[in-house]
């Protein structure tokens, strides 16, 4: 009982007639059970083709998959004796984004993630993984805890964008945000930040001024939705659909590939076949791996060295040239 | 029938005033006023206190000594790194916003001096694509930052955008965080930074630089937030309170420190400026 999406249809169709089969069998007889081995092979080849040739606007849906791990699922593969902390100490907890202490590979770490919800009513109370200010602040207060306690901080990205709110507006939504990017730029202790779903605007940058920064192979990270930029772009000519988000998606150049291209990520974490939704352990596997290749180096540098490459390596960014009027 | 003759008044009011340019409407109030007693008055109407929104150069005489501002890196711009087209290719929208503005892009900053106190200012355009923050506005912002704390000068930065500009993606996005590192380390340094809030400041530019001055003055009835409110409205399916996201709204909810109309701005910063950083007695 898995969730298709429309580019995965083909697969579901084969899928489901092998559920049949093996449901038919019992295991005895050679002939369903050659033709299941076919179908699997089928399947399989079917799989990696649809896999390797994904659009920009279908990675986005794929980062978006209802299936797809979310920092909670990641946090309980990979966290030993996890525990969460909340609030932000001025007005309340904020469900959109979670944060804690727990060990990775025996270290103990501060994990911190927006977190999407599954299911209606779960989705509704983590907002659909849009923070209002004090989720940002709650990072920070949990930041500035790895920091006293020489820790370092892993940080999953995964939200549509910061809320767009009557109170987050009134409780300050930009200064939560700007405050969160500059502390972060300063903070004297590692930061690894891992996209892992969908990487939204400012409200996913708050959370990733990072000294290293990773993207898994199908998530997707955007200054503005395809949807938003199509909407801009391309309201006046009436309803908007399918082929114009896909085409604002290949503009906004928002995949892992074009982002390590670009050198504003370090690197891709390679997701299994057909996505992480389809094998949340090995991802999460692959997770710690990056983790550990990442904090190797940065653990022996000085505080003040730390931050001043961290300082280094976000100042380059940019696309810049001198012109003549 | 007394509001429609009211109406009709205003109509004919309309049709009298013959040369055109002259006048101008007040996008507040509505009123027809004087072209001239606007600029007399600092582009701000003088019926109802409406700032205009003012061009970057416009601004610098506003804030700065008469002939002080020597900007600097005035030919930085920005390449197209996404190959970008919309309705036209960006390559070509930013080669007619510069020909329109006469300026190479939504932000200029150099030296200059207020009332005789040597700052770094940088100062945001909003008739240039939206004051947009793509690369060259998020280098300028940094460099502005990165001189006051070489030179060991307040900054003042004059924000008006839109936000982060959606035709250079994430290289914009990451000007953000550019800026608030920039932005952090003068904190460090104990330099004075002053944020200037100007009509309209919204998206990465509040969730950024605009947001995080030591002090924070907005302009009156600048509308100023994070998020639009057209999309809030569209989210929340609800009518916006009145007053929703303007200067006065900020003051009252704590986000900034005050408003000063236009024609005190150039004496509150340079107050703040000598209180904060003062000169010592030898120098
Ligand atoms: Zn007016």
């Amino acid at each position: 009982m898995s969730y298709y999406l429309d580019f995965e249809k083909p697969l579901e169709e084969l899928e489901t007639k092998i559920e049949e089969l093996r449901k038919l069998s019992d295991g005895t007889e050679i002939d369903i059970a050659s033709e299941i081995k076919r179908l699997e092979k089928k399947a399989k080849d079917l799989r990696s083709e649809i896999f390797s040739s994904l659009t920009p606007w279908q990675k986005t849906l794929i980062a978006r998959h209802p299936e797809r791990p979310y920092t909670l699922d990641y946090i309980g593969i990979i966290a030993e004796d996890f525990i969460e902390l909340h609030g932000d100490r001025r007005f309340a907890d904020d469900p959109a984004i979670v944060g804690g202490v727990g060990k990775i590979n025996g270290i103990p770490m501060v994990i911190i993630g927006h977190q999407k919800g599954r299911g209606t009513k779960e989705r509704i109370y983590r907002n659909f993984g849009q923070p209002n200010p004090e989720g940002y602040r709650k990072a920070l207060r949990l930041m500035k805890l790895a920091e006293r306690f020489k820790m370092p901080v892993v940080t999953f990205i995964d939200t549509p964008g910061a809320y767009p709110g009557i109170g987050a507006e009134e409780r300050g939504q930009g200064e939560a945000i700007a405050t969160s990017l500059m502390e972060m730029s300063r903070l004297k202790t590692p930061i690894i930040s891992i996209v892992i779903g969908e990487g939204g605007s400012g409200g996913a940058l708050a959370l990733s001024v990072a000294d290293r920064l990773y993207m898994l192979e199908h998530s997707v990270y955007s200054v503005i939705s395809p949807e938003g930029c199509a909407a801009i772009l391309w309201r006046k000519n009436g309803e908007l659909g399918t082929e114009d988000f896909s085409r604002a998606a290949d503009s906004l150049k928002l995949t892992a590939e074009d982002l390590k291209s670009f050198k504003i990520i370090d690197d891709i974490i390679p997701e299994p076949l057909g996505g992480a939704n389809r094998e949340p352990e090995t991802t999460a596997k692959k997770i710690v791996e990056y983790i550990f290749k990442a904090l190797e180096p940065l653990q022996s540098k000085s505080a003040s060295k730390l931050i001043e490459e961290r300082y280094k390596k976000i100042r380059k960014i940019g696309s810049l040239t001198q012109t003549t009027q | 029938m007394a509001w429609f003759k009211k109406t009709r008044e205003v109509k004919t009011e309309k049709r009298v005033k013959i040369p055109e340019g002259l006048w101008v409407k007040c996008d507040n109030c509505k009123e027809i006023i004087y072209k001239k007693e606007i600029e007399k008055n600092l582009q701000v109407c003088p019926k109802c206190n409406y700032h205009f929104r003012i061009s970057a150069a416009e601004r610098i005489n506003f804030i700065a000594d008469e002939d002080s501002f020597m900007e600097t890196a005035a030919e930085l711009s920005t390449t197209d790194p996404l190959n970008f087209e919309d309705t036209m290719p960006y390559s070509e929208r930013l080669k007619e916003n510069k020909k329109r503005t006469g300026i190479s892009e939504a932000a200029i900053y150099g030296d200059a001096t207020i009332n005789e106190r040597p700052v770094v200012l940088a100062i945001m355009d909003f008739s240039f694509m939206g004051g947009s923050m793509g690369s060259a506005v998020g280098e300028k912002i940094t460099c502005a930052a990165e001189r006051a704390l070489e030179d060991k000068t307040p900054l003042i930065i004059v924000s008006s955008s839109g936000g982060a500009r959606m035709q250079e993606g994430m290289f914009s996005l990451m000007q953000m965080a550019k800026a608030s590192s920039a932005i952090a380390k003068l904190k460090e340094a104990g330099i004075l930074y002053i944020a200037v809030l100007a009509d309209p400041t919204f998206g990465g530019v509040t969730a950024s630089f605009a947001m995080l001055g030591d002090i924070i003055i907005a302009e009156p009835k600048s509308l100023i937030g994070f998020a639009g409110p057209r999309v809030i409205e569209q989210t929340i399916k609800q009518q916006l309170p009145e007053n929703f996201q303007r200067a006065e709204f900020l003051l009252d909810h704590g986000m900034i420190d005050i408003v000063v109309e236009r024609k005190e701005l150039k004496n509150t910063v340079y107050k703040l400026i000598q209180h904060f950083m003062p000169l010592s007695q030898e120098s």
